[in-house]
């Protein structure tokens, strides 16, 4: 017994430290920066310990902008993205015909490169002195005037930033909506037919339920995931986001760090331990709804 | 409900683009159940039973053919419309609902004037699970219950609405041995009680035989003979049907027919009269042996099974290659183990004859 449990921590050990070195150490660590007042990373000291950092931070209006942001990003894009998944991955499974085409066309954005795309996206949406952009000239040909997407109007900028979030994270949450889908079984829908169910009540009584653990899966890495949102504003606005107003928490996060006025890891601990308390709090809101709505077979 | 096919087919285009052949799953059928009967259809795997019973509930659509309960023409109605309850193979109860929730399901769909309050569907939900005992189960979930208890589950959701016809598919097959001789009494009673045209299908012959009115013998999606059990089993029309129903199964010999006389491997052993000459197959139920010492039929003893009540008598004979044959008699008899021969004679109403090349019944008088 001994023994045994001598080789179990022996097998263990390589994950252990790697985790422990660059998973669970930094965690902490980034937890006491966060209260180390005044934190020099030159000469490693600091004045005292406190709650100034937080303070700071909830006070510092490109903080706030950023918080703003994020959290109208994932208000929008995790429930649309998820939405507008479900509905596609619906279609999906009804048609028989060019079904492998749709897929693989819908998973085309998965695998293109984020700057890529952000790139396809300046070009849909940026005003230059030699175009205004071509879903600009759309609306111009509509009698609409048009707006400058990238450089204009805040809520045309989070517009772009919000299609662009939703574009990004579809495909994966189509390809597991899809195989969910896949995966109910046949009979259920044949027993529903023979006792008159209709579509709608199918759908909601049947399908729903037995979909949602994986339903329950996207909403929460779409969370986490939206909250981690930064590359995406950086493939569209450039890395000068707080400029743009369209900084996010990571974004706040890392020019804290290494931005033009970085050098003040305390603060970005601040944040970091701030994104974090929201997202658990999100993610715990989320599994004690799931109690209630989510069937595991 | 009477339920009326008629010339029902059904065909499905071929998978192989190559060959455009169809496939035909059902041809022809034309059959008229009788009102509150239990009806077993019963063929080998792919013989289009299933296809059948699927016609009959409306979740796949004939080519051909009609299908009528009582004087109404369902062919064309969608499932819902039909009036029938299905209880599928693997059951398909609803994994997130509750007994009592699974067998509200189908009263909840009605609409218009047959809408029912929450009180009226839990009551007859409660009704339909006292019909299969299962009434202390209501609270629970489908994977918490026996394979038997969700097979209960199945059969009360089914019947809340009080169909006007059952349809079961393979119901037993889930379940195990003891579980299923159990449950097919239990079909029986419950069908005996609601008086509920019921149809199912199975690929066990004992099965049908045990608690059917009257069985469907199918292959190849053709109807061989339909008759009450132990009718089909009497009188065979085809070879088929003989070697598909009994257990243990019909022993066949090659023969012939000269002169009146059935002869197995050149001996004389029944006398068939009103029979013209011909090549046949002759099949002999295990029980139409009998242990003759001068019998005309003599087979090489391979040995002999006592099974208590019975004794079965295992042997070969040149005119059946590559089988045994296995005969039932009387534990009353005695056998000689030790001889290499085993001599019967034949009981002529046990002995079916067919057609070598059509494989049809060859009748003949019996005295």
């Amino acid at each position: 017994m001994e023994n045994n449990n001598r080789k179990g921590w022996l097998y263990l050990l390589p994950a252990i430290l790697f985790l422990g070195v660059f998973m669970v150490y930094p965690l902490v660590d980034v937890f006491v920066y966060s209260f180390e007042e005044g934190y020099n990373s030159a000469s490693q000291t600091f004045f005292g310990t406190g709650g100034y950092n937080y303070s700071y931070v909830l006070r510092d209006p490109y903080f706030l902008q950023a918080l703003k942001n994020t959290l109208i990003l994932v208000a929008i894009t995790v429930p649309l993205s998820t939405g507008i998944a479900l509905l596609i991955s619906v279609l999906l499974n009804s048609i028989e015909k060019l079904r492998d085409f749709f897929q693989t066309v819908f998973f085309l954005p998965y695998v293109t490169n984020t700057l890529a795309v952000g790139l396809v996206f300046m070009i849909l949406f940026k005003k230059t002195p030699y175009s205004d952009g071509l879903v600009n000239l759309i609306i111009q040909f509509f009698g609409a005037k048009g707006v400058d997407f990238i450089d204009g109007p805040y809520a045309a900028k989070m517009f772009v930033l919000c299609f662009y979030t939703i574009w990004i994270v579809m495909p994966f949450k189509i390809l597991i909506l899809t195989s969910a889908l896949a995966s109910v079984d046949q009979g259920l829908y044949n027993a529903a037919k023979v006792d008159g169910t209709s579509r709608l009540r199918i759908f909601t009584r049947i399908t729903l339920p037995m979909i949602s653990p994986m339903i329950f899966y996207l909403v929460i890495t779409g969370f986490i995931g939206a909250f981690k949102a930064y590359s995406d504003a950086v493939a569209i606005f450039g890395t000068n986001l707080n400029a743009a107003e369209m900084n996010t928490i990571v974004g706040y996060v890392y020019d804290m760090l290494y931005g033009d006025s970085g050098g003040y890891p305390s603060y970005a601990s601040a944040a970091a331990i701030i994104l974090f308390a929201i997202v658990l709090t999100i993610t715990v809101i989320n599994l004690l709804v799931s109690r209630r709505h989510v069937h595991y077979s | 409900m009477k339920v009326i096919l008629e010339h029902l087919t059904k065909k499905f285009p071929s998978r192989n683009r190559k060959s455009k052949e169809e496939v035909i799953a059902v041809n022809d059928f034309n059959f008229e159940i009788p009102d509150g009967k239990l009806i077993g259809l019963l063929g080998p795997s792919g013989c289009g039973k299933s296809t059948t019973l699927n016609l009959i509930c409306g979740l796949q659509m004939p080519t051909g053919g009609k299908i009528l309960f009582g004087d109404d023409d369902v062919t064309n109605l969608p499932p819902e419309n039909r009036g029938v309850g299905m209880v599928f193979q693997n059951y398909a109860l609803y994994p997130h609902l509750t007994v009592e929730q699974n067998i509200i399901f189908p009263l909840q769909n009605l609409k218009g004037a047959d809408k029912l309050t929450k009180e009226q569907m839990k009551q007859k939900a409660a009704e339909a699970a006292r019909l299969v005992q299962i009434d202390h189960l209501m609270e629970r979930k489908p994977n918490e219950l026996s394979g038997g208890q969700q097979q209960r589950v199945a059969i009360a959701r089914a019947l809340v609405k009080i169909p006007r016809v059952l349809l079961l598919d393979e119901p037993l097959s889930n379940l195990d041995a003891r579980l299923r001789l159990q449950t097919r009494e239990e079909i029986r009673r419950i069908q005996q009680e609601t008086k509920i045209t019921t149809i199912f299908v199975t690929h066990d012959q004992e099965e049908a035989m045990s608690i059917s009115d009257m069985i469907v013998v199918m292959k190849d999606g053709v109807v061989m003979q339909i008759g009450a059990p132990q009718d089909v089993y009497d009188d065979p029309t085809n070879l088929f049907v003989a070697k598909f129903l009994g257990t243990p199964p019909i022993n066949v010999f090659e023969g012939e027919i000269k002169g009146g006389k059935l002869l197995i491997g050149g001996q004389e052993v029944l006398s068939v009269p009103g029979a013209a000459d011909q090549e046949v197959y002759a099949g002999v139920r295990p029980e139409g042996f009998i242990l003759d010492p001068e019998g005309p039929l003599s087979c090489r003893l391979n040995r002999v099974e006592v099974m208590g009540r019975d004794i079965s008598v295992i042997s070969q004979h040149d005119a059946a290659p590559g089988v045994m044959i296995r005969s039932i008699i009387s534990a009353e008899n005695q056998v000689d183990t030790t001889g290499a021969e085993v001599r019967f004679s034949l009981k002529p109403y046990k002995t079916h004859i067919f057609n070598k090349a059509t494989e049809e019944r060859v009748r003949f008088d019996i005295a």
